[in-house]
């Protein structure tokens, strides 16, 4: 193509001094012009601030400190490969005082306030559910580490996922063949009279019958009740298993107790270790449980069998085999469910690179880029073991541990396959809008 | 006190509600929420003040009444599918109706025994929440559902998940019971309440049914409360029984006294300021509630009467 009209000519008249001066001082404000370097350099390089909703008081305080440390060694190693889309991440923490209210206040914090990319961390099932309204009206992505079902029940909206820790309901279905097969076909539950107990009170009785086996007695204990030893004669003779789910500080006078009840001669004993997260198992009080079962969602002590991944990931956080932090044997971790904090921030940096995520106009993307995911294999960014993600009900599905208390140890003695825990979905938060 | 000149109070209350009605166009987004939030709850603080500071009532079970209108609109929403007026109405119904059975229990009793009396019957009150947890959650709490929470006036539909409408439900709320709270101090009714706090044998002597005057009140603070719990229900979208706990009965008395027990503005301030407190210093540390614990102190010995209760006793007398 030629340049009949001399267009290109910069020997012609066209170009005066005056269009000349103006085109160099244009050029030359457009090179130093310090807000457009900063914006631009702002899009490429300034970090993806995630507010970590943190429960650093109240009752959720042991598992905060725990929280707090694994997400700061997942953001660590996260920057240290680069970070996300080539952007670090800045987290960023407000105490929720494990309280609803104050919960959703901070959600709106970190949403009007902090303007962070997404809101991350929260443990406690009524704080989540307290804040998941603040969440999807600030259209805030919201993803939790809470292993409650209120996610995967799809009652909470569109903007709240769950995809580094399994639900209770499918951890309490994958439990039901071992418990049938291996500890005992009459199942005695004794569980605190709240919400958490509850699910095991409802998923458990069918997941066993579908297994043969079956729940030959019900006792709930009241949240306020400090003495135990006056519901043990409900417990029926001919009971095989007692499956606890005691929490909070009772739990040591509740083993106590049902250990001076029973002696030397007692049923099989299965808990979950939520009982006795960031608590010693060979406190005072506790040898009663020698020889008993837990589930374990991740392996407190170090394993002979342990992959690689989870050996860096014990160190990144700094736990040792025991499970207690490096240099303070007192200082026992919750091993069990923290790890979700560093899978959950690897999901977050998988989604935001699968939809090109550049900042809180692109939320709408990330929520349907996390939908989108299917599969996690095992390795650095999930030490604990492989995942499936439903995107319909934004849950996640993996193994869980069954261990044996031993020698003042716990030492895994069966892993679920994800099959076991697996159920119909009970809903479908993708037909909600954006 | 002075007698407080009628256009002097009520222009000062009304110049309150301008100002949290300007400052709806100029705040900060984070700020307009949570003063939506502040306004809410202040309504709660002005419910139990009318109850403490003017008849001398010291209650530690505010808290169901608070969670009465709670659950009482939330529930509504979430089983029966009622609108967001009919929800209201039965949140403020149901702490009516509570209050008037435990101000007729709990009215045989005074000073610390009323205290007891009124923190046992909260108790029961949140363990009947926990206990009836296939319809009220339990300890997880509800979603109140967005789609629910929407106000129909006519034709027009009106979010309360919209942050202007919310911030101006909240103000609607509270300046009609700051109105009411005025009025009611300032009437014959609200004296006699005063005087029942200041000499109640001298009151009775007089001729005033005692009983029957407290109870009033009684049910129109646990009614104002009501009204506070229902609408954080419906603007919020969350029913909880922590909200029934007895942390809940003793906030509302710590706003009151912070602002000031006695005065109609002192509850708002109250509130306002403990919410920064916390906000603003658990941005440093995690051990934020020390700071709040010396700051109250420090109110404590500087405005021993809370902080409009000092400016009235010092500079205002005229202060309502």
């Amino acid at each position: 193509m030629t340049d009949k009209n001399g267009f290109f000519d910069l020997s012609r008249t066209g170009l005066t001094r005056r269009t000349t001066l103006k085109g160099l001082a244009a050029g030359a404000g457009l090179a130093v012009a310090p807000g457009f370097v900063r914006y631009s350099q702002a899009q490429s390089s300034a970090p993806i601030k995630i507010g970590f909703q943190c429960h650093r008081t109240g009752i959720g305080a042991a598992y905060g400190r725990w929280y707090d440390r694994t997400t700061a060694a997942a953001v660590k190693a996260i920057n240290e490969a680069g970070g996300i889309n080539g952007r670090p991440v800045e987290v960023i923490i407000e105490d929720d005082g494990t309280d609803p209210g104050r919960g959703a206040e901070v959600v709106g914090k970190f949403a009007t306030q902090h303007k962070t990319d997404i809101v991350y961390g929260t443990l406690f099932s009524h704080v989540v559910i307290g804040s998941a309204p603040a969440a999807g009206e600030a259209k805030m992505p919201y993803f939790v580490v809470s292993e409650g079902h209120h996610v995967a029940s799809t009652k909470l909206n569109r903007y709240v996922f769950q995809p580094g820790i399994t639900d209770v309901k499918s951890q309490i279905q994958a439990m039901a063949p071992w418990i049938a097969a291996n500890a005992g076909k009459k199942v005695t539950q004794i569980f605190p009279d709240f919400a958490f107990g509850y699910d095991h009170r409802d998923y458990l009785p069918p997941a066993l019958k579908a297994q043969g086996a079956e729940v030959i007695a019900q006792i709930a204990i009241p949240p306020t009740e400090s003495s135990f030893t006056k519901y043990f004669p409900q417990i029926p003779a001919e009971t095989e298993v007692i499956y606890h789910v005691m929490v909070g500080p009772a739990v040591l006078t509740f083993v106590k107790e049902l250990g001076e009840f029973y002696g030397s001669s007692r049923p099989q004993l299965f808990g979950f270790i939520d009982s006795l997260e960031a608590t010693d198992i060979n406190s005072p009080g506790l040898e009663f449980l020698d020889g008993s079962h837990f589930w374990e969602g991740s392996p407190r002590y170090a394993q002979t069998d342990d992959s690689a991944a989870q050996k860096a990931y014990r160190a990144a956080v700094g736990i040792d085999d025991n499970g207690a932090a490096v240099g303070d044997p007192k200082d026992v971790s919750t091993a069990a469910h923290m790890f979700g904090c560093w899978e959950t921030l690897y999901v977050v940096k998988k989604a935001m690179e699968d939809a090109g995520y550049k900042g809180p106009e692109d939320r709408a993307k990330l929520v349907e880029a996390t939908e989108a995911l299917t599969e996690f294999a095992e390795g650095p960014e999930h030490p604990q073991g492989p995942k499936t993600f439903n995107g319909k009900i934004h849950q996640c599905f993996g193994i869980q541990n069954i261990s044996k208390v031993e020698g003042g140890r716990l030492n895994v003695v069966h892993k679920t396959k994800i099959e076991d825990g697996l159920y119909e979905p009970e809903g479908d938060y993708t037909t909600q809008p954006l | 006190m002075k007698e407080a000149s009628p256009a002097k109070a009520y222009t000062l209350h009304l110049g309150v509600i301008v100002l949290l009605f300007t400052l709806s166009f100029v705040l900060p987004e984070y700020h307009h929420g949570l003063l939506a939030r502040i306004m809410v709850l202040a309504v709660f603080a002005m419910g139990y003040n009318l109850l403490f500071g003017y008849v001398g009532l010291l209650s530690l079970g505010h808290a169901m009444f608070f969670s009465a209108g709670l659950y009482g609109a939330g529930l509504a929403v979430i089983h029966l599918g009622w609108s967001v007026p009919a929800a209201f109405a039965a949140g403020l119904a149901c702490g009516a109706l509570l209050a008037l059975v435990i101000g007729l229990l709990a009215l045989r009793t005074s000073g610390v025994a009323f205290m007891i009396v009124t923190m046992m019957f909260a108790q029961v009150f949140y363990l009947i929440i926990l206990y009836f947890a296939a319809w009220t959650g339990g300890d997880q709490g509800l979603v109140v559902p967005q789609s629910a929470r929407v106000l129909v006036l006519g034709d027009t539909s009106l979010g309360l998940t919209d942050p202007t409408v919310r911030y101006m439900s909240a103000l609607v709320l509270f300046s009609i019971v700051l109105l009411a709270a005025l009025g009611i101090v300032r009437s014959r009714y609200g004296r006699v309440l005063v005087a029942i706090r200041e000499n109640e044998e001298r009151t009775k002597m007089l001729g005033y049914d005692i009983f029957s005057n407290k109870l009033v009140a009684v049910v129109v603070s646990g009614t104002i409360c009501a009204a506070s719990g229902a609408a954080y229900a419906l603007l919020f979208g969350y029913v909880g029984s922590t909200f029934a706990s007895v942390q809940y009965s003793i906030l509302p008395l710590l706003w009151v006294l912070l602002g000031g027990a006695a005065t109609t503005l002192g509850p708002l301030i109250g509130t306002l300021f403990m919410y920064y407190v916390v906000d603003i210093t658990s941005g440093y540390t995690s051990a934020y509630l020390l700071i709040v614990g010396i700051a109250l102190i420090l109110l404590v010995l500087f405005f021993p009467r809370g902080i409009l209760g000092t400016i009235r006793q010092r500079w205002l007398g005229w202060l309502p």
